[in-house]
């Protein structure tokens, strides 16, 4: 039996551009699934196929055992959607919005009215319930649109980048929001370009770029995938790295890489914080200072890098990234290296 | 809050989180007057809308009045008081078909703000947010036209044929009105911001409004033009509003929309209805921003 969302063959061209090029997708009920991809590589697209925005050129996509093409507005009473932009009537309060959005998915006013007195609540609003959004701050708006988007508690939800522009604390609490809801047995797609947030949120991943899924599988799967953990070593003095490379070397299983303008070593090991604690006595004992030291496990950056040779874009300006993402690996070189590994 | 998830293995259809709509014209009207009353709550918040939409009819009724009042021949007279009674009809239709432009930008917005792309994924009726929108439009017409009304009273218009002749006349005006709405609302669903919307949405009406009976006798047009301002669907409404009020100089052609100026305003603006809601409604259907 399919799962709650499913995808087949969906392919969908804008001009020249194949912004859907043969996507899969299977999200067992319950689970969450993340969509995971740089700017333009399809997320939104496939969102909004399966949630009867966009007709495909072709494929098959089922949602709550619905044929979409078929029967979107059978769909439509069983999906939630959060867009990419908090999508709430500014000059409406809290409350209106809420309102209006039941009796639109043909609830009784009366009825309506109940629910959304109640998700305010839920969603920390109430206070703010009859003020215009126009007034909310960010973190606000997007709770206002999620609450919209579970004003019939579907059963299968979808989120465009619900996080994206938030800070911290409020992708923190939007991020516990989104559990409880799955923990209550919603299944969920959400794309995003934070891939700290799919490895948070989704049991399983499927990156895209370019139109295609270019890997699945669980956060851990495509960890591994990527290889191992790598202890990274930045020494203090230039002169220095010469010496520090054949001690990474002893304990290295692989090739040592060395970045010389920022005085950094790097070597894939196994053998977690044990070997760690070896290769700082060694350094010490051969009288190498050091400024940093660290045991890396791979990122969904490095992942991502692996398999697309390029890193996932986002944006660094007004939106700012997640809270406590690792930098994303910089160095070209390493990603083409450990794309060659990837293979 | 419990939170429904349908049992695996049944079938989903008979446990969708939303009620299964009530299908048909009731839900159509359900859910157009309930977007109705949103864009109604909106236009009460933005007062300086509405507002403006006020100030620019009042300050054609005076501009026109006193500036081209006296230069104008009507029905054989010059007097500025007969001018302002040709006027006014020009002014009422001028100022209903501008809320295409309201429409049409209200729309893009809602495109824009990804407002439009929510409405579409909830199992509402088809055409519900932009007929709602419409009929909101018709309101703030109405208001604007009672307003404009009383304007008109006290620069020296005057009805002449009896007040429910005078309520058929404002009735054409809010039909036009609410026709051109939809005109509007195909532009909006067709650029890409609201600006565009607004700008697109007034400029073509410069000319429509300008080549017709609105301002000056069409008689005194060239030869060429004078068929296309007699047939355009504006000046039906305009020379229909003229007979209905009994204000000076009604048109005396022979053009058919002349001679039956109220069946070729109701006729037009129907017209306009079906063939604008038809593309708008199918271009909704397909949005994206």
């Amino acid at each position: 039996m399919p799962g709650a969302i499913y995808a087949e063959g969906l392919v969908k061209t804008f001009g020249d551009v194949r912004a859907l090029d043969g996507v899969d997708l299977d999200v067992p009920e319950g689970t969450v699934l993340g969509l995971l991809g740089p700017n333009g590589a399809g997320k939104t697209t496939a969102v909004r196929v399966l949630t009867t925005l966009l007709q495909p050129d072709s494929g098959k996509a089922v949602v709550a055992g619905i044929d979409v093409l078929k029967h979107p507005n059978e769909v439509r009473r069983a999906i939630g959607l959060s867009g990419q932009f908090a999508a709430v009537d500014e000059y409406l309060t809290g409350r209106e919005n809420l309102q209006m959005v039941g009796q639109l998915y043909q609830m009784k006013a009366r009825a309506a009215k109940a629910r959304a007195a109640e998700l305010l609540e839920r969603f920390n609003l109430a206070d703010a319930a009859d003020r215009t959004a126009k007034t909310y701050s960010g973190g606000m708006r997007r709770r206002l649109d999620l609450a919209a988007a579970l004003v019939v508690s579907p059963p299968v939800m979808f989120m465009d980048e619900p996080t994206t522009g938030l800070d911290p604390r409020n992708r923190q609490q939007l991020w516990g929001i989104i559990q409880e809801l799955v923990a209550g047995g919603t299944t969920l797609l959400l794309t995003t370009q934070y891939l700290e947030e799919a490895d948070h949120l989704a049991h399983d991943i499927c990156v895209v770029d370019h139109g295609k899924v270019i890997a699945r599988g669980t956060s851990d799967e495509l960890k591994a995938r990527t290889g191992g953990e790598r202890v990274e070593v930045v020494v203090h003095e230039r002169h220095h790295i010469g010496t520090a490379r054949e001690v990474l070397a002893g304990f290295g299983k692989g090739e040592t890489t060395v970045e010389e303008h920022t005085r950094k070593l790097t070597v894939p090991v196994s053998g977690g914080a044990k070997l760690l604690a070896e290769v700082i006595r060694e350094l010490d004992g051969r009288g190498i200072e050091i400024d940093d030291i660290g045991l890396r496990r791979p990122t969904l950056d490095d992942v991502f890098i692996s398999l697309t040779g390029h890193a996932a874009e986002r944006d660094t300006g007004e939106n700012g990234g997640p809270a406590g993402t690792p930098d994303a690996p910089g160095a070209k070189g390493r990603a083409a290296a450990r794309k060659e590994t990837a293979k | 809050m419990t939170l429904t998830s349908p049992t695996p293995g049944t079938s989903p259809s008979r446990e969708l989180a939303a009620p299964r709509p009530r299908g048909g014209l009731v839900q159509s009207v359900n859910d157009s007057l309930v977007i109705a009353k949103r864009n109604l709550i909106r236009m009460s918040r933005i007062p300086e809308m509405v507002i403006f939409g006020l100030i620019q009819p009042i300050m054609f009724v005076v501009l026109f009045s006193y500036v081209f009042g006296g230069s104008m021949m009507i029905g054989g007279s010059t007097s500025a008081v007969d001018y302002r009674n040709f006027l006014m009809a020009g002014i009422f239709a001028q100022t209903v078909t501008f809320a295409t432009a309201g429409a049409g930008a209200g729309i893009a917005d809602d495109m824009h703000k990804g407002l439009i792309d929510r409405f579409r994924s909830l199992p509402m009726a088809r055409g519900a947010v932009l007929t709602g929108r419409t009929l909101a439009d018709l309101v703030q017409t109405a208001l604007t036209l009672v307003v404009l009304a009383i304007v008109a009273l006290l620069v020296g218009w005057r009805i002449h044929e009896g007040i429910p002749k005078a309520l058929a006349g404002f009735a054409l005006l809010l039909l036009l009105g609410y026709a051109f709405s939809w005109i509007g609302a195909l532009i909006g669903l067709s650029v890409r911001t609201p600006e565009a919307a607004t700008s697109g949405g007034l400029i073509w009406l410069f000319p429509v409004t300008f080549i017709s009976n609105a301002f000056v006798p069409t008689e005194n047009m060239a030869s060429w033009l004078q068929p296309i301002a007699e047939w355009n669907p504006f000046s039906a409404t305009v020379q229909a509003c003229r007979e209905l009020f009994g204000n000076p100089g009604v048109s005396t052609s022979e053009a058919w929309p002349m001679v039956h100026p109220v069946w070729a305003s109701l006729i037009w603006s129907v017209l306009i209805v079906v063939v604008f809601r038809t593309l708008a409604v199918r271009k909704y259907r397909s949005a994206s921003v």
